[in-house]
């Protein structure tokens, strides 16, 4: 059909088949941004414009909040949280990932899986186990010195934690590659190690540090769980939009800060538009992989840098598990297994685990081929026009996008009388799409990191040996970013397990997830049930992450001999 | 006549599912308690034996907002058991569909519509109450409160909690609470001299209560639902409803305009204010809405009734953006952390 219409067009350049694919790759991914992620935005953002009453209201509504007293010292909190967690984490998380690929330190895949521990779990249970460890009647509540964890410090805390793994994966990933002809190169010239590191290493993971910073500034100013259970009253945006939502039910003003919060991503956007402009593929078709040599001077400091991280890590969690094991916290501490008979708190009990976890196991087959797919064509695709530009700040913006936010806007798009995807409305369907939507943007810097570090002349000499473009993609691109892709997958796997933002607008009688019976639990008073259900889910998560290192070495054996 | 028996056997093997086929699913969307649930689904289902309870249970603020969001197209036949706040503010955005239920006129005249016909019936009644965690107390020599003016005692300082009016429904009732027992001025006043005793404004209306009882401060005003799951599970709090006029809000039923399940709805209304309802909401709450039903819930003070302030639901209601609005320009602002 297309071809005829071509054929009819002679003065149309004729494209090449390639060609053609990429372009209906292109459409297709700009059609899914646009069908879940722009139109549901547009429909509750645009409220921001809009009386109560349905009127247009022009910018109104900014201004009420604008002389709202407290924005600026929300907007102020935001920022300055924000910028001082990624402070703290992406050196820390650079550290930690430095060492797990450029160093030569024991047990390398078991650090690997303990990295991602706060992101198994779903935020409420870290949250428990800081107010057991520093709480007012908290077991190391002397190392506050009279502080409080109800407040900046508390946030902070919680938030380095949580947006832990998010740096450590996108560093790990940018770091997992390099050409060692540079550092032969570099060798030969006699340069120093320090220089070695400034002018090969920095510049080759820059990229990813940029990604990193951005990925966890906007992190912690969307996130409005942590801030609202440890935060204490300290306003921050976020907890800004629960307010006018949840609190006030004023979707109009709480549209006004979700268009405010949008004001990172498009930050983001554009430092992200910076750092692909300086990007070059670190991995040509002749690169020789870097195989760190074994170096005592800098092995074993980094080695301790990993067990002390990797140790808090599992102590947090370790608390929280103790925690579920109890029978009431501080007052009795007898252990008892009781807390994991969940129908004792919820009508539902363990159904809602299992119901969980054929949730997250759709999100991570359904998303991992899209985001993969989407994040290939926008970054290989023909760079003509502003699509690939429009496709690419699109992938950018659920990050900047605080769960709530989104849920709502579900809620409104897609319950929608006139709206044909309606059929999706409370079904499985839409809570799985809606999970990979919310956690498309980590996942998308994943895959573009992977790929961007690829020689774009495999698809040249793909072409120039007639092999069609989908063949290059599934017989090259996708085995040597096999890694990659299974840490998508198990990060969309792992979110869609703990997420609670969002989905809890969306979940129907018979799909309530376990991270929302979790929450309710918690709002019952059952703190220890709460943490039992948390337990369960960090059981499943830790095992598919335990089958991902598996798989993953197994794979490796096969399809990342380039590497080596 | 072989084929006659078996044809018999099989429509009686079939009677039940085909019974069971036709069993009405209503979806209900409830902010009751969690293990409120199970109980009252069956209750509603054994007295209505053709129809199926489809629960959707959130917290207030999270299940209004659904509600409202849902607006255009209602996914919830009907709502049992939500604040009527949240009602009123759906009533005002024309969601509820008008009908007396049988029986609903025999319920107290403050808890039920002033509309006819009816757009929503009450259930019982909470209040804003002190969870008084009795270890911490004797940690640091607090007094047990029994007025809301024994808080602003200066011992308290930085030991009391209380939600957010802004974030949370329960935080909004007790300010109610003291706007009725106090008139406006005096409950600003109040408010004022409270804040110097306040560590925190939590986001959530549970939280002041749950954190009392794992004894992170010693005061948590929240509601009195709250403390009976917590003793329970051996937490030293007590609940103390004041004796100088609390707030009360209510739980309500009202049906949604375009269910589409309205006999069954209406039958769940109906059910709702009925005696046999009300003795199981009784089980959980002091004061029902139907008059002469006597509750079987144990600590509560003989008085109850009368610690209530009169309310008028529609004209706080009314107030409610504005009132609001002068709490976070008082308080909001300057919520910085006191350590």
């Amino acid at each position: 059909m297309s071809e005829a219409v071509l054929a009819g067009q002679p003065s149309r350049p004729r494209r090449s088949l390639d060609q053609r694919i990429m372009r209906w790759g292109l459409w297709l991914a700009l059609a899914f941004l646009l069908a879940f992620l722009a139109l549901p935005l547009a429909t509750l953002l645009l409220r921001a414009f809009e009386t109560p009453e349905g009127g247009f209201a022009g910018i109104a509504n900014f201004r009420t909040y604008v002389t709202t007293p407290a924005l600026l010292a929300a907007a102020w909190n935001s920022v300055w949280t924000a910028a001082l967690t990624a402070a703290i984490v992406v050196p820390l998380a650079f550290i930690y990932a430095y060492a797990l690929t450029r160093a030569c330190i024991p047990a390398k895949p078991l650090f690997r899986a303990v990295m991602m521990l706060p992101l198994l779990a779903p935020s409420l249970l870290p949250a428990l186990a800081l107010i057991y460890l520093f709480g007012n009647q908290g077991m190391l509540r002397w190392l506050l010195m009279g502080g409080s964890i109800y407040g900046p410090s508390g946030i902070v805390a919680a938030q380095v934690f949580y947006c832990f793994p998010s740096a450590a994966l996108i560093l790990a990933v940018a770091l997992s590659t390099a050409d060692a002809r540079l550092y032969e190169a570099a060798a030969a010239l006699r340069a120093t190690r320090l220089r070695i590191f400034w002018t090969v290493t920095l510049p080759g993971a820059r990229y990813g540090l940029v990604s990193a910073f951005v990925v966890v500034f906007t992190l912690v100013v969307t996130d409005f769980g942590i801030p609202k259970v440890i935060g204490g009253q300290f306003p921050v945006l976020a907890t800004d939009v629960y307010k006018q939502v949840v609190g006030l039910q004023d979707f109009n003003m709480g549209a006004v800060v979700g268009v405010v919060l949008l004001i990172p991503a498009v930050l983001a956007f554009l430092l992200d538009r910076w750092a692909s402009r300086q990007r070059t593929a670190t991995m040509s078709g002749r690169a020789v992989p870097l195989r760190p040599a074994p170096r005592a001077v800098r092995d074993r400091p980094l080695l301790a840098v990993c067990i002390l991280v990797a140790a808090t890590l599992v102590g947090i969690v370790g608390v929280a598990v103790w925690g579920s094991l109890i029978r009431f916290w501080p007052y009795n501490l007898t252990l008892t297994l009781e807390n994991y008979d969940f129908t004792r708190f919820d009508t539902a009990g363990w159904d809602s685990v299992w119901l969980s976890v054929r949730m997250a196991a759709m999100a991570a087959a359904v998303g991992t081929v899209i985001v993969f797919i989407v994040a290939y064509v926008l970054d290989r695709g023909s760079q003509h026009g502003p699509l690939p530009g429009i496709g690419r700040f699109a992938a950018a913006v659920p990050l900047a996008v605080p769960g709530l936010v989104l849920g709502l806007a579900y809620v409104l798009f897609f319950n929608h009388p006139a709206n044909p995807l309606g059929f999706l409305y409370g079904t499985l369907a839409i809570l799985v799409l809606n999970s990979v939507v919310h956690f498309y943007t980590v996942g998308h810097l994943a895959a573009v990191t992977a790929i961007r570090q690829l020689d774009p002349e495999f698809e040249s000499v793909g072409a120039s040996m007639r092999v069609p473009v989908w063949v290059t993609f599934g017989r090259v691109t996708v085995p040597m970013c096999l890694p990659a892709i299974l840490e998508i997958a198990i990060y969309l796997f792992v979110n869609t397990m703990t997420t609670v933002s969002a989905v809890i607008f969306l979940y129907g009688p018979d799909t309530k997830p376990a991270s929302v019976a979790m929450v309710h639990m918690d709002e019952a008073g059952q703190a220890s049930a709460a943490a039992a259900m948390g337990v369960v889910i960090l059981g499943i998560t830790v095992t598919a992450k335990l089958a991902q290192l598996l798989l993953g070495a197994l794979l490796g054996r096969a399809t990342q001999a380039w590497r080596r | 006549m072989r084929r006659l028996a078996l044809l018999a056997c099989a429509l009686i093997g079939l009677a039940p599912a085909a019974e069971a086929q036709q069993r009405t699913r209503l979806t209900v969307y409830t902010a009751l308690e969690n293990e409120q649930l199970a109980p009252f689904k069956q209750a509603a289902e054994a007295a209505l034996r053709d129809i199926e309870i489809a629960w959707v249970r959130d917290s207030t603020g999270i299940i209004t907002a659904r509600l409202i969001a849902e607006r255009q197209n209602p996914r919830a036949d009907i709502v049992w058991g939500l604040s009527v706040f949240s009602l009123l503010q759906m009533e005002a955005l024309d969601m509820l569909e008008p009908y007396t239920p049988q029986g609903a006129e025999a319920l107290r005249a403050n808890m039920r519509s002033d509309r006819s016909p009816m757009t929503w019936t009450g259930m019982d009644a909470f209040v804003s109450a002190i969870c008084f965690n009795t270890v911490v107390a004797q940690q640091r020599n607090l007094p047990r409160p029994t007025t809301w003016n024994d808080l602003l005692n200066p011992v308290f300082r930085g030991q009391v909690v209380m939600p957010n009016p802004n974030s949370s429904g329960t935080g909004f009732l007790t300010m109610a609470g003291w706007i009725g027992a106090r008139g406006e001025a005096g409950a600003w006043e109040y408010m004022t001299r409270l804040h110097e005793n306040i560590q925190v404004y939590t986001h959530s209306g549970s939280a002041p209560c749950n954190n009392a009882a794992r004894g992170e401060y010693g005061v948590g005003i929240s509601f009195d639902m709250r403390s009976v799951a917590l003793r329970n599970q051996g937490a030293p709090i007590e609940i103390i409803v004041p004796t100088d006029g609390v707030g009360f809000d209510l739980e309500a039923t009202a049906i949604l305009r375009g269910t589409r399940n309205q006999a069954a709805a209406r039958r769940l209304a109906d059910f709702a204010v009925s005696r046999p309802a009300m003795e199981l909401y009784g089980r959980y709450y002091a004061l029902l809405a139907l008059p002469g039903v006597e509750p079987t819930v144990r600590n509560y003070p003989a008085d109850f009734a009368e610690r209530l302030v009169s309310a008028d639901f529609r004209a706080i209601a009314t107030q409610r953006d504005r009132l609001l609005r002068e709490w976070a320009g008082r308080f909001d602002g300057k919520s910085a952390p006191r350590n």
